[in-house]
């Protein structure tokens, strides 16, 4: 098809063509335009239904406030939907098809709804579909979610990708209109380091789209000379296709660039879209004003539109959206659209004037005192029936029909922090109230200064007064010479006549009638309006519907506009694709990888690795034959006790705690004390949080007089550092007490097994003989003349040493141990073998530190010491805390060793009534324990204490399984210690 | 008036002539046997049940702004009973049950949708705890299924099961779980508390609470003083703001909550899902618009709005998730002021002045509880003694180490 | 938010972690004060709507403990100062 409603002039590259698809059929366009323009100059105007009463619909806009023209832009994963038309750029080979349409977008079988529109009231279904209640589910809801939705996702993982980044400028402008240029030509003269960040792809704003002169020139003209002053500013930082969408504290606003939706895919190494996180001195709101409709019967078909977007169509794209148009206006604004539109030969059918008196438009069909009354078309407007002064109806063919209801300040980023707009009489429109975010100011139309001198002088006037704000020095040049029309508008928001449905919300078909409805049923604060009738939550958030439907409750109610209310926007001020806010973190760069320095050494052997928060540990190493994980954690263990196994325990938390007072300020830490402990030794600590709750263990050794070193476990490494320094400088400040996190920097390799000595002996400079470094040992040593670390602790049970050296050596490390342990046959073993020795051993690690226990209940009790005070000493022993009959820490092992068990499981006495009443408490952690030949488990048991010896039942619901267990000490192997002081 | 199906299509037929206010606006009296102090769903809850299950009684609701207007209209709607501690979860599955019948017993279709709830597993020790959590509940009287990872991927292939930094490996599912359409719930609450006689005031806020020898007398309020010989505060957000007027100083901080809707997209999402390797929960309306969530922002604050790093996040976690929402987009974000109280958990207790009750602390959880912590708060302020299922939300469980502390973290609210 | 920290200058609010009121800072001495003192000291609030003064952590940054003076109502920050000075202040010491 030709472009059959192309027209002269228009910022559009007519040199070029491009071939794009809507709904399979082929069009052509040029560079410039949009998919909306590029359609309406095929002369395509039916480009959507609606949300709920499937209306045919094409673009009543010309920018983001669209509300109709949505369409699935491109295909297969990267299927966009709910893209608006009229903001999507034309690219060549663009796909776009319609949407929430079926069989197709002319014959839509959901178009019954609008048959039914007498039932289908604002909240009809809150009256109805309640019984049977579960016919909810299975009978209305399905139905009704089939019917909703707009779009379609194609399900498939997004293929493109999304960055990340940060701008800082003295003046972030928002809006490159008239007052945006000004304003940032002002800053930027000044030396100010100015961000001008504008949605659309070309600056201008209005100007692209008007016939005004500018300083004697075509106002897009003018727009592109400033812009290309500004381009050469090495201060200003110019954004195109840029949508300033949230304002949030302290200067600091969101952005999207879309940098690449104006090409079929990104270019290599390009993002599609970059979300910019701006953080700005002070910014400037020139975002311009979005016309509002007036409601009248069937004001909904396509073809009918605003006519500020009629007249951009014209003067931008060189489209003429009918070929016999006429406006219906009840402001001067909407008398430049018949202008403009005459003046580009478009044969202009009437201009149907609300107001009475005034200058008539020459050589146009000028009807004043009249209103459109309805209108009549299928799927495009044919023709308006009008209500003449002299109160005779006349119908006026036409195809396209331009509506100016006035013009609404966007507000919408002043409200952001909730702060109210103002009702201004004298433009009948809201504007910026006081209380928005600190630092945002607004020029031009976003302020209600609607002409473009208003814009010019205020956006000059703004910048001026936020450099002075700052401190700088801007001067004030002399305005070009621009068109300062008033603002003559009487208001009309909508036809009274008429008993059919007058839209104000055209996606969500929110008409007159609804909300006379919410009114009758007393929904009529606005609030109330909105949610009841859903005004305003469609996906163009009310940016044209929602003024005018508080104007229509305003007349309901008798009260004044302002004194209804209005709702206020909320961030982002257009649709932001999620994939935009997530950046690079997604997939396996969601979290960063922490991993441990023997993890290539492992990945080399074909370890097994597990999550352990950010770090990847080995979870197990399984060797050649072995089919099964049990196998390589059963080998795993058994080779440690039997001989000697090597595991990576860098993950621990490590802090170098060091100053004269370091031992006094474990003991306010630890609940347990430590400045008795000898230099060279280590002990076991215990952390409580200052609720009486068990926060962290671990064993801290003491190094020197002042200086010890602690271990946390893995998981709160760093929350027990953060909460050391809230002890050293908020609680005792006057503490010597110095601390750094070293878990980086030391790796750290816990050698354990009747070998580990003759191993680590190998390889250690000092003797570390029994008697010379005994049970609990602590010191500094030397690897072959590398300083390191050796501590005599053990987690699993075994004669056992942690050896630490500098993290860089970690990899020669792992491969040192390995080879000095060749001939012990030493293994390493994962995280598997590591939780089934200190189960076998009764040590509490994740399961039982859920921050949910007391010292007490993991039998830890006594380590709480009362003669000192220390974080959690006093809470601890509250009542509630210290019941006889509270959890206890058990072992738990099944009657049949061959009986399986599961963690999570439920004690229950035997006989007892599966209820309630009759929970005992549950399993923390199990495992498979090689040398019981059973699976082994531990729990937290009421009164378990008293409970050793008895039989129970371990219930799992879940896994429907019920299974007789003794309880028994938490130390299933060898109890007495003997082995670990070997 | 009755609501029904013949209703809708009668009025359809006569031009909708007929509907009434769904409320009424009465002036406040001199005095009310009892006031409840917040229009949420709490408090307009609590009427409800007070007027139609315990007493004949003048009863008003004083709402500081539009009835419904607190977090009952600003939350991302689910209901669950999927607790781990003995002290909540029969009261959230005594109030899933209450739920299971609402729309019948107020005659209003609040759309209680029983769609199920995943909570998504991806370790070892996190199947261990909801394999704990899933037997207490069962043993509360609730439902719960451990779900594979198979089943998982049959139910929503398009999770990333291939690519992912945390592997899904199964799932805690409660299928009773669901969402409801949050603002109906106000609204049926409202119109079958007015239809029972009580007084909904809006626009009335209590700046003041006169209390004479340990007995509260009554609210001073923007419209006056109004006598009372019970009043109840349900006023999630602004607890301590309210319950400073009679010289308490709460185990409660205020902190925002982000939440967060998509453009209506055709159904994509069955029920209700949460990721806990990152911050989010999601579920589909019937509207269509993805509904979702993360973390609080985690400072103190009253703004009802927040900042960016959540937002951030929220749409990190799920897209790590879901790498099929890229081109989804967020349609709206908006913030509820939360209670967070100390362990995590409410409070439905009397106050140390006679006659004044508390009901507050709900955390980001509230919703859920609506019908129960209104059943539960009429039942103390009828009877004088807690619900059966609301005994352990008492005030003094902190003096004696009673904490009911679902994620285990203490006396630090932006945990919670 | 932007955090003025008084030796490193405006950070990111995102590089601090949060803790609560800043009366946590004074906290009672375990052996002369009991539960009923500790109570209050660790679960009750002033809550305020308006000025809050406050404990971050500058985690992502020089570790310090910062007093944030901050208005819980417009966000706004009127103040930052080093804890450990407000500490020393307020009488604490070993």
């Amino acid at each position: 098809m030709s472009q059959s409603n192309r027209i002269s002039g228009g910022q559009i590259d007519r040199s070029k063509t491009f071939r794009f698809t809507f709904d399979g059929h082929t069009y052509t366009g040029h560079p410039g335009d949009t998919l909306a323009s590029a359609l309406l100059a095929n002369g395509v105007r039916l480009m959507g239904r609606s949300f709920k009463y499937h209306r045919p619909r094409g673009p009543i806009s010309a920018g983001s406030e669209e509300p109709n023209a949505l369409v699935h832009l491109r295909s297969g994963a990267r299927q966009e939907p709910n893209t608006r038309a009229t903001v999507a750029e034309l690219f060549d080979g663009l796909e776009a098809t319609s949407q929430n349409a079926w069989p197709s977008l002319k014959l839509d079988a959901m178009a019954i709804n609008d048959r039914l529109n007498s039932f289908f009231t604002a909240g009809f279904y809150y009256k109805t579909f309640m019984w049977p209640a579960a016919f909810w589910e299975k009978v209305y809801e399905p139905i009704i979610r089939r019917a909703a939705g707009l779009g379609a996702l194609s399900k498939e993982e997004d293929p493109d990708e999304y960055d990340k980044g940060f701008l800082h400028c003295d003046l972030l402008v928002i809006g490159a209109g008239p007052a945006g240029l000004m304003a940032a030509l002002t800053a930027g003269r000044a030396g100010a380091r100015v961000v001008l960040a504008d949605e659309d792809f070309r600056m201008g704003g209005r100007l692209n789209a008007e016939t005004h002169e500018v300083g004697g020139q075509a106002g897009a003209d003018w727009a592109a000379g400033v812009v290309a002053e500004l381009a050469a500013m090495s201060n200003v930082r110019l954004m195109t296709r840029t949508t300033i969408v949230g304002a949030f504290d302290h200067g600091i606003y969101s952005a999207v660039e879309r940098v690449s939706d104006h090409l079929a895919v990104p270019m290599a190494g390009k993002p599609r879209q970059t979300l910019w996180r701006i953080y700005s001195k002070r910014a400037i709101l020139a975002g311009g004003a979005t016309e509002r409709p007036i409601a009248f019967e069937n004001n909904d078909r396509p073809g009918i539109m605003l006519a500020g977007a009629l007249r951009a169509y014209a003067n931008r794209w060189g489209v003429a959206a009918g070929d016999r148009v006429a406006v219906f206006t009840n402001n001067d604004d909407g008398l430049r659209t018949a202008k403009d539109l005459q003046a580009k030969g478009v044969d202009v059918a009437a201009v149907i004037d609300s107001r009475e008196g005034g200058d008539l438009l020459p050589g146009i069909r000028h009807l004043q005192g009249t209103q459109v009354i309805d209108s009549s078309g299928g799927l495009g407007l044919k023709s308006v029936t009008v209500r003449l002064a002299n109160g005779k109806t006349e119908t006026i063919s036409c195809t396209a029909l331009g509506v100016s209801g006035g013009w609404n300040p966007n507000v919408n980023i002043t409200s952001h922090h909730r702060s109210r707009p103002e009702w201004r009489e004298d433009i009948a429109a809201f504007v910026p109230g006081t209380g928005g975010p600190a630092g945002l100011t607004a020029a031009g139309a976003a302020n209600g200064a609607l002409s473009t001198h208003g814009a010019l002088l205020t956006g000059q006037a703004q910048a001026i007064a936020a450099l002075t704000d700052l401190g700088l020095t801007a001067k004030a040049a002399n305005l070009p010479k621009a068109e300062d029309a008033p603002i003559a508008i009487s208001p009309l928001w909508y036809v009274h006549e008429g008993k059919g449905r007058a839209w104000i919300d055209q996606q969500n078909d929110v008409t007159v009638k609804d909300v006379k409805l919410a009114h009758k049923e007393n929904f009529t604060s606005v609030e109330h309006l909105k949610r009841y009738t859903t005004l305003g939550m469609a996906t163009d958030q009310g940016k044209t519907g929602n003024v005018l439907g508080i104007a229509v409750m305003a007349e309901l109610t008798g009260q004044s506009i302002p004194a209804t209310g209005t709702t206020i926007y909320r961030p982002p001020y257009t649709p932001v694709a999620m994939g935009t806010l997530a950046g690079r973190s997604r997939g396996k760069e969601f979290k960063p990888f922490r991993l441990t320095p023997s993890h290539k050494w492992a990945a080399e052997q074909g370890a097994i690795f597990v999550e352990v928060g950010n770090w990847l540990r080995t979870q197990w190493v399984p060797k050649p034959g072995e089919t099964t994980w049990r196998e390589s954690v059963d080998r795993e263990v058994l080779a440690t006790r039997r001989l000697v196994g090597i595991c990576d325990v860098t993950t621990l938390g490590k802090i170098d705690i060091q100053g004269t007072d370091a031992g006094a300020f474990l003991d306010k830490v630890y609940a347990n004390t430590f400045s008795t402990l000898a230099v060279g030794k280590c002990r076991y600590g215990l952390m409580l949080r200052e609720d009486g709750m068990v926060f962290d263990d671990g064993t801290t050794a003491r190094m020197g007089e002042h200086e010890f070193v602690m271990t946390t476990t893995t998981a709160n490494a760093v929350t027990v550092f953060r909460h050391l320094e809230y002890c050293r400088q908020c609680l005792w400040p006057d503490m010597d007490v110095q601390i750094i996190s070293t878990t980086e920097a030391w790796a750290q390799f816990s050698v354990a097994g009747p070998n580990a000595r003759k191993l680590l002996q190998k390889i250690v400079d000092q003797d570390i003989s029994d008697a010379a470094f005994p049970y609990m040992g602590a010191g500094n040593i030397t690897v072959q003349g590398l300083r390191g670390r050796l501590f005599r602790i053990s987690f699993s049970g075994e004669l056992a040493y942690e050896i630490a050296v500098p993290t860089r050596y970690g990899d020669a490390m792992i491969r040192k141990l390995m080879e000095a342990g060749a001939e012990f046959d030493a293994i390493v073993y994962g995280t598997e073998a590591l939780g089934v020795m200190r189960i076998e051993k009764g040590h509490v690690a994740g399961g039982e530190l859920n921050g949910q226990s007391t010292a007490l209940n993991m039998g830890l009790g006594k380590m709480v010491s009362k003669k000192k005070d220390s974080i959690g000493m006093v809470l601890s022993q509250r009542e509630g805390m210290n019941q006889p009959d509270g959890y206890r820490l058990v072992g738990v092992k099944p009657v049949d060793p061959k009986a399986t068990i599961s963690a999570g499981s439920h004690f229950m006495e035997i006989g007892a009534p599966v209820e309630l009443a009759s929970d005992g408490g549950w399993l923390t952690s199990k495992v498979y324990s090689p040398h019981l030949g059973s699976d082994i488990a531990l729990g937290y048991l009421k009164a378990g204490d008293q409970k050793i010896g008895r039989r129970m039942r371990a219930v799992n619901f879940l896994t429907k399984t019920d299974t007789e267990v003794e309880i028994v000490s938490p130390h299933f192997f060898d109890p007495e210690g003997e082995r670990l002081r070997g | 008036m009755r609501y029904s199906g013949f209703r809708v299509i009668a009025e359809a037929l006569t031009g909708h002539k007929g509907w009434k206010p769904v409320w009424r606006d009465p002036a406040p009296q001199a005095e009310y046997d009892y006031i409840i102090v917040g229009g949420g769903g709490h408090g307009l809850a609590t009427a409800y049940y007070l007027a139609k299950e315990f007493k004949q009684a003048r009863i008003a609701v004083l709402e500081k702004g539009y009835l419904g207007g607190g977090n009952v209209g600003r939350n991302t709607t689910i209901i669950r009973s999927n607790y781990l501690l003995d002290g909540n979860e029969p009261f959230y599955e005594f109030s899933l049950k209450l739920w299971e019948g609402l729309e019948q017993d107020f005659n209003y279709n609040a759309m209680v949708s029983q769609r199920g709830i995943i909570n998504l597993i991806h370790t070892d020790a996190q199947r261990d705890a909801f394999t704990r959590r899933g037997n207490g509940m069962i043993l509360n009287g609730a439902d719960a299924e451990l779900l594979n990872r198979d089943q998982v991927r049959a139910m929503y292939p398009f999770l990333n099961f291939d690519n992912a930094r945390f592997p899904i490996k199964g799932a805690l599912m409660q299928r009773r779980g669901g969402t409801v359409r949050h603002d109906a719930v106000a609204w049926g609450y409202a119109r079958g508390a007015d239809m029972r006689g009580v007084d909904l005031i809006q626009n009335c806020e209590v700046t003041g609470m006169r209390i004479e020898n340990g007995r509260i007398r009554g609210v001073e309020t923007s419209r006056g003083f109004i006598g009372a010989k019970k009043v109840g505060v349900a006023v999630a957000g602004s607890s301590s703001k309210v319950m400073a007027h009679a010289g308490m100083r709460l185990p409660i901080e205020s902190h925002v909550l982000q939440a967060f809707v998509s453009e209506g997209l055709k159904p994509f999402i069955a029920g209700v899902m949460t990721f806990g390797a990152g911050h989010f929960y999601v579920s589909q309306s019937d509207k269509g618009g993805l509904v979702f969530g993360g973390d609080i922002d985690g400072y103190n604050s009253y703004a009802q709005r927040g900042n960016l790093p959540v937002i951030e996040d929220v749409a990190e976690g799920g897209m790590a998730l879901m790498p099929a929402i890229g081109r989804a987009r967020l349609l709206r974000t908006w913030g509820g002021i939360m209670d967070m109280s100390m362990d995590g958990s409410p409070i439905i207790d009397k106050t140390h002045v006679e006659g004044l009750y508390f009901n507050g602390g709900w955390c980001y959880g509230g919703f859920k509880a609506t019908p129960a912590s209104g059943w539960c708060f009429a039942h103390l302020l009828a009877k004088d003694e807690p619900h059966k299922t609301a005994t352990a939300y008492r005030f003094d469980r902190f003096l004696k180490g009673l904490m009911i502390d679902e994620k285990g973290q203490g006396a630090q609210p932006n945990l919670h | 938010m932007i955090i003025n920290h008084p030796i490193l200058g405006p950070r990111d609010a995102q590089e601090f972690v949060y803790l609560g009121d800043a009366n946590l800072i004074n906290r009672p001495d375990g052996m002369t004060a009991g539960i009923e003192v500790f109570h209050d000291y660790l679960y009750n609030r002033d809550n305020p709507a308006g000025e809050h003064r406050e404990l971050w952590y500058h985690e992502q940054g020089d570790r310090s403990w910062l007093v944030v003076t901050r208005n819980t109502v417009t966000h706004e920050i009127l103040k930052v100062e080093m804890a450990r000075d407000v500490a020393k202040a307020q009488g604490r010491s070993k």
